[in-house]
């Protein structure tokens, strides 16, 4: 494996990272609130929340540079707040695959805290357990299971994301260009189809291993809880 | 002493419920029709559902006052629950289950954990998964964790419900002894006869979210089985006394009842210990002279009280020793055998067919 093959992993590695990172707890947040609340609009904030589904992920893209571009008015914010900016950089690579996972993480988070006996929370409170211990001791560890179903969906979307990402922060080689970017790039080239070949063979590699150590993580903590 | 008093006022799903009563020391059971409002009665002491308007007090603590404004949050009123369907914790161990007060609830409970773990007989499950355990032994857990919560007052609604025959025969032994060795005042939502008769001390009459009657659970249960419109199959009376022999190659044991000795079967009782009899409208006879060469063990005099007709059937009321009597009969027997209220009879009792508990008397 090459310098650049490496640079190209770690830098899709930190893109999907960063955008699962910080999309699961607002994921969380939207899954509770669609599953535990009624409130007037609830099913504008679910088409919402599976519009990048089916949107064209061009479509998304777009809409992102619209929005979180340089002149974007979301894009000026974070700027002016926080010194992120979004244009053509990394960060703008996560933000892509963090908005196109974002479905794939509320799903199972949602089923997980639907599928839950509501009761539980009533037995808890009445053994002395406030509403926030509630959440730490008995929700969240039952909602566990399909925390980590969505974060291994979303990060592999994450890490294949393509269409969104092109078009929101284009294909710069050491910024933005993540692993399909890069195959994408090679196979654009007559004398790319050796180098392409060999990043397809680490996209599979590191799906499969995302699948067994998510497998694993699970059983672990299921375990471990009750111990 | 009143451990319990409410006096409240709301809604349960389609009716009103509009409900004053008080519990004190014991066992206080809660008994009426499914849907009477009972368990939406609990969950609003407990502080799961909200009434109206109205006050709880429990403990001498103001949990709430709908006047002042007053509604504790269920964590901060003390009140143990076991609900109907154990829920236990899945993702815990039985252990983490038992403890959850301690390490979440940040109660220290004034009863130690061996101890609450042996009197309900889980010692080797403590590392057992709660989707391992049996339906019994789930509400078992679920019976400790509350307990270990160190409640001042708790509350089970229907806890043997989800049960089958035999493994309410299982729980049973451990309610009697939980009742009688934790001392923690009990409200005890039923709609089973047989459960109130063997484990209350006073009975709560709820029909349509109101109290409509209340009193010793032998007082209620008698004056039930002669209402008009309850089950004639699950009439009877609750009698108490205490063994004065026992017969173990026969497994028999002698009980007296005031000045009257009757004999049941039975294993485990000693002399000296205070029990409590069921008896079944149904498995009385009446004679009107002693018999002799019957099966039937026990011939007691007894005093018609009072005769209801129903149909072809005749419930009659009598006093022996004090204590009161129901024999359901064919109406056609009571005739024949012209019974009226003061007549001197003889109530014939198999000895087969008692349910008999072991009562300790509760310290006042």
């Amino acid at each position: 494996m090459g310098e650049t093959e490496l640079s190209i992993i770690l830098l899709s590695a930190k893109v999907a990272f960063t955008a699962i990172l910080c999309a699961l707890v607002p994921a969380f947040a939207v899954a509770w609130l669609l599953a535990r609340r009624e409130f007037a609009g609830k099913s504008i904030v679910q088409a919402l929340v599976t519009l990048p589904l089916v949107l064209p992920p061009v479509v998304t893209g777009y809409g992102l540079l619209i929005l979180f571009g340089s002149k974007g008015t979301l894009g000026q914010l974070f700027e002016n707040l926080f010194g992120i900016s979004f244009a053509f950089r990394w960060t703008g690579a996560a933000l892509a695959a963090g908005v196109m996972a974002f479905p794939l993480l509320v799903r199972p988070i949602r089923l997980s805290l639907e599928a839950m006996d509501r009761g539980l929370g009533e037995a808890a409170r009445t053994l002395g357990a406030s509403r926030l211990t509630v959440f730490f001791t008995v929700t969240l560890p039952l909602a566990l299971p399909g925390i980590i179903a969505g974060a291994v969906l979303g990060f592999a979307k994450a890490l294949g994301e393509f269409g969104a990402t092109i078009t929101f922060v284009s294909n710069i080689p050491g910024e933005t260009q993540t692993l399909s970017l890069a195959i994408y790039a090679l196979l654009q080239s007559p004398s790319g189809d050796a180098a392409a070949l060999r990043l397809i063979a680490i996209a599979v590699a590191l799906a499969l291993a995302a699948i067994v150590a998510s497998e694993y993580l699970a059983r672990k903590l299921t375990a471990g809880a009750r111990a | 002493m009143t451990v319990l008093d409410v006096d409240i006022r709301g809604r349960a799903g389609s009716f009103e419920i509009e409900t004053a009563f008080q519990a004190g020391a014991g066992v206080t059971a809660l008994f009426g029709p499914s849907g009477a409002g009972k368990s939406t009665l609990l969950k609003m002491i407990a502080g799961t559902a909200r009434p109206q308007s109205g006050r709880i007090i429990a403990g001498g603590r103001t949990l709430f006052n709908s006047a002042t404004s007053t509604n504790l949050p269920p964590e901060k009123r003390g009140i143990g629950f076991v609900f109907q369907d154990a829920r236990l914790f899945p993702h815990l161990s039985v252990r983490k289950n038992l403890t959850y007060a301690r390490w979440a609830g940040r109660r220290r409970a004034s009863r130690a954990f061996d101890e609450v773990v042996s009197l309900l007989g889980l010692d080797d499950r403590l590392d057992a998964a709660p989707t391992t355990l049996s339906g019994g032994e789930r509400q078992r857990v679920a019976i400790g964790r509350a307990l270990l919560a160190d409640p001042a007052l708790l509350l089970m609604d229907e806890p043997l419900s989800s049960l089958d025959k035999a493994r309410r025969s299982e729980i049973l032994p451990y309610l009697e002894t939980i009742r009688t060795e934790a001392g923690i005042p009990i409200l005890y939502v039923s709609h089973e006869t047989s459960e109130v008769a063997r484990l209350a001390d006073t009975v709560v009459l709820i029909e349509n979210g109101r109290v409509t009657d209340s009193g010793p659970t032998a007082a209620i249960l008698a004056r039930l089985g002669l209402a008009a419109g309850s089950d004639p199959a699950e009439a009877g009376v609750i009698l108490e006394g205490h063994v004065t022999n026992v017969d173990s190659a026969y497994h028999t044991a002698v009980i007296a009842l005031g000045d009257d000795r009757i004999e049941l079967t039975g294993n485990g009782f000693a002399p000296g210990m205070t029990v409590r009899l069921r008896v079944l409208a149904g498995d009385v006879a009446i004679a009107n002279a002693p018999h002799d060469g019957l099966s039937i063990r026990n011939q007691l005099a007894a005093t018609v009280d009072e005769i209801r007709r129903d149909g072809a059937y005749a419930m009659v009321a009598l006093t022996l020793g004090g204590q009161r009597l129901l024999a359901r009969i064919t109406a056609k027997s009571s005739d024949q055998l012209a019974l009226h209220p003061g007549e001197h009879v003889y109530a014939l009792l198999k000895a087969v067919s008692v349910e008999m508990a072991r009562l300790e008397p509760l310290s006042s």
